[in-house]
């Protein structure tokens, strides 16, 4: 081989390479840079906490003194030999159960009578949605004490056709219906889901089904239900993860307290209660965990349950 | 055949049916709020035992009353509050659009693994990091300070609008990066010429619920805010509830009022860009 045959131009091979792999480090680096304020967050104030919460759960730990290693006593506790726990495990359940379908029940059918080709439309989308912007507010639960009391506006609604009502807030039997209410009240942000899914059913499906002879009945069960299946999925999920995270309105309605008669003690407030009330840290620690393994289950279960009965488009 | 019969009804009464019946829908919902207004400009003796929203004899002296109640000082709530909301919107505003552009747009080792983790704290509750979160800030001796209400947002601890954000990032045209690389800009210059300033929908959307949240979050601060010189104006109305039991509802209504109208001023204002937020991104 001599320097003869040797091509004149060099095969642009090496120094490319370096380029790109110093681009990419570059990249690397800049990207790094930019999540560095996300990944101390992750770090510092979610996964740490986490191990350290999961820690804490085996322990007796009040602030003053160190943390003491109980193993599984806090959790043995709560189903053993801690009424008020299983009282607010009941009485989450209870709200959940009851407000979240209602809520999507009314959500989807206001978002139907919208959704036909309505004058003022965006009106009344603003109007029903004001509600849940504001719903959890200290300003608004301060509000349902006197539209629920003993003199509230409800009672002299009813006082109109004769009926004497009492302090739906202060009776144990009616204080959680209250609660549901006013999640109810909320509907707006659900309902606007809705309204941008119902609009994206092909109008051709409602008139085909017209014309084989379909019903307004069998059309919405045929045709507007399993269409919005993705949208209920994705509603359902997140309003059952924040009715069992709710907390504002049965804190300030009830005084901190979860009353009268524990009707009103939701998990959170009972989680509050212990850790920062009590200070017992290993309890609230373990009831935290609790509530992970409660929604871990109860999203799993429904992702599960999904693919019977939740149709996306493009499977058709 | 029933429906049959109900679809050759007239269009017209059918129409005005159903404005009817959602404009019944609206009264029930709203008229709560309006009658909270119109009580909070009543005179005290004649505040309550009416279902009427008109104020009948305007009056201001509930709100001056309100104003500042006993030990309770609004002045100093409502300063709290405004500090303590803004820079929890800079801190989303600024953290999580770092976060975004570089899951949206940079490729770099753990990429995947790292944007799982991110939207696997989507769904976690938070109160499973409450009592450690708690330990940590009380270690740092942050207690009646407002840094553990902040500072977390400067980490940008709220994943789901990091998720937005990078929703939003996807899609816009990859030309103009390219074309400003071309120009020498580096990837701090991609970010803060080109992205950004596109990004502006995504950022107001951000900006604006932090914004509703952090006015109305209250767990925090009572966590956080122990001594009634910290505290935001969610707290100074519960602790006007505290004070008063049920005496002094008056007052009570024109500060409730009061702590509304950031809210709702800003709904009016955008509310478009609130409502387009929830109709493609989910957000509740």
């Amino acid at each position: 081989m001599t320097a003869g045959t040797a091509t004149p131009v060099a095969p642009p091979v090496p120094a490319p390479v370096a380029a790109r792999t110093s681009r990419r480090t570059h990249e690397a680096i800049a990207a790094y840079g930019f999540l560095s304020p996300w990944i101390a967050g992750m770090l510092l104030l979610t996964v740490g906490p986490m191990v350290y919460s999961l820690y804490l759960s085996f322990t007796r730990y009040n602030l003053m003194t160190p943390a003491q290693w109980v193993g599984f006593d806090n959790y043995v506790r709560m189903f053993t030999a801690d009424p008020r726990y299983l009282a607010s495990v009941s009485v989450t359940l209870r709200y959940v159960a009851i407000s979240v379908p209602l809520l999507l029940v009314v959500s989807l059918l206001v978002a139907m009578l919208l959704n036909k080709g309505m004058t003022f439309l965006a009106g009344y989308r603003a109007a029903f949605y004001l509600p849940s912007l504001i719903a959890s507010s200290v300003a608004i639960a301060v509000l349902w004490r006197q539209v629920f009391g003993q003199d509230g506006i409800v009672n002299e609604v009813l006082a109109l056709v004769g009926i004497e009502g009492g302090s739906w807030i202060g009776n144990p039997r009616t204080a959680l219906s209250t609660l549901v209410v006013l999640h109810v009240w909320s509907f707006g942000s659900t309902m606007i889901i809705f309204l941008a899914g119902l609009r994206q059913v092909p109008k051709e499906y409602y008139e085909a089904a017209a014309v084989d002879g379909a019903g307004a009945v069998r059309r919405f069960v045929h045709i507007t239900l399993p269409m919005l299946t993705p949208l209920i999925f994705f509603n359902l999920l997140l309003s059952t993860v924040n009715a069992f995270q709710a907390f504002t309105p049965a804190y300030v309605i009830s005084g901190g307290e979860g009353g009268p008669l524990d009707s009103t003690l939701f998990y959170t407030l009972y989680l509050y209660q212990r850790g920062f009330a009590n200070l017992e840290m290993g309890y609230a620690s373990a009831m935290a965990w609790m509530l992970v393994v409660v929604l871990a289950l109860f999203t799993a279960g429904l992702f599960a349950s999904a693919r019977f009965w939740v149709h996306y488009g493009d499977e058709r | 055949m029933i429906f049959g019969r109900r679809r050759s009804r007239n269009p017209l009464v059918l129409a005005l049916a159903r404005h009817a019946l959602l404009v019944a829908i609206l009264v029930v919902i709203l008229y709560p709020l309006l009658w909270m207004v119109g009580a909070s400009f009543r005179p005290s003796n004649e505040a309550f035992g009416t279902l009427s929203v008109l104020p009948g004899n305007l009056t201001t002296e509930n709100y001056v009353e309100g104003w500042s109640f006993g030990n309770l000082n609004f002045s100093r709530f409502f300063l709290n509050s405004v500090v303590i909301t803004l820079l929890a919107v800079v801190g989303n505003v600024v953290a999580c659009s770092m976060a975004a552009y570089a899951f949206a747009r940079l490729t770099f080792p753990f990429k995947k693994t790292m944007f799982a983790l991110m939207l696997g704290t989507m769904l976690l509750p938070y109160h499973v990091t409450l009592v450690p979160q708690y330990v940590l800030f009380n270690e740092l001796a942050w207690i009646n300070t407002i840094l553990p209400l902040v500072v977390p947002k400067f980490l940008a601890t709220d994943a789901f609008f990091i998720f937005l954000m990078v929703q939003f990032i996807r899609t816009l045209p990859h030309e103009l990066d390219d074309a400003a690389r071309m120009d020498g800009c580096g990837h701090i210059g991609i970010f803060r010429r080109i992205v950004l300033p596109l990004s502006i929908p995504a950022l107001g959307t951000t900006a604006l619920f932090t914004f509703i949240s952090t006015w109305n979050d209250f767990l925090g601060p009572l966590l956080y805010l122990v001594r009634p010189e910290t505290w935001t104006v969610a707290q100074g109305l519960n602790g006007f509830l505290d004070a008063t039991g049920e005496s002094a509802y008056g007052p009570l209504f024109a500060m409730a009022t009061l702590s509304l109208a950031p809210i709702v001023g800003f709904f009016l204002v955008a509310q478009r860009l609130l409502i387009e937020g929830i109709a493609t991104s989910g957000l509740k």
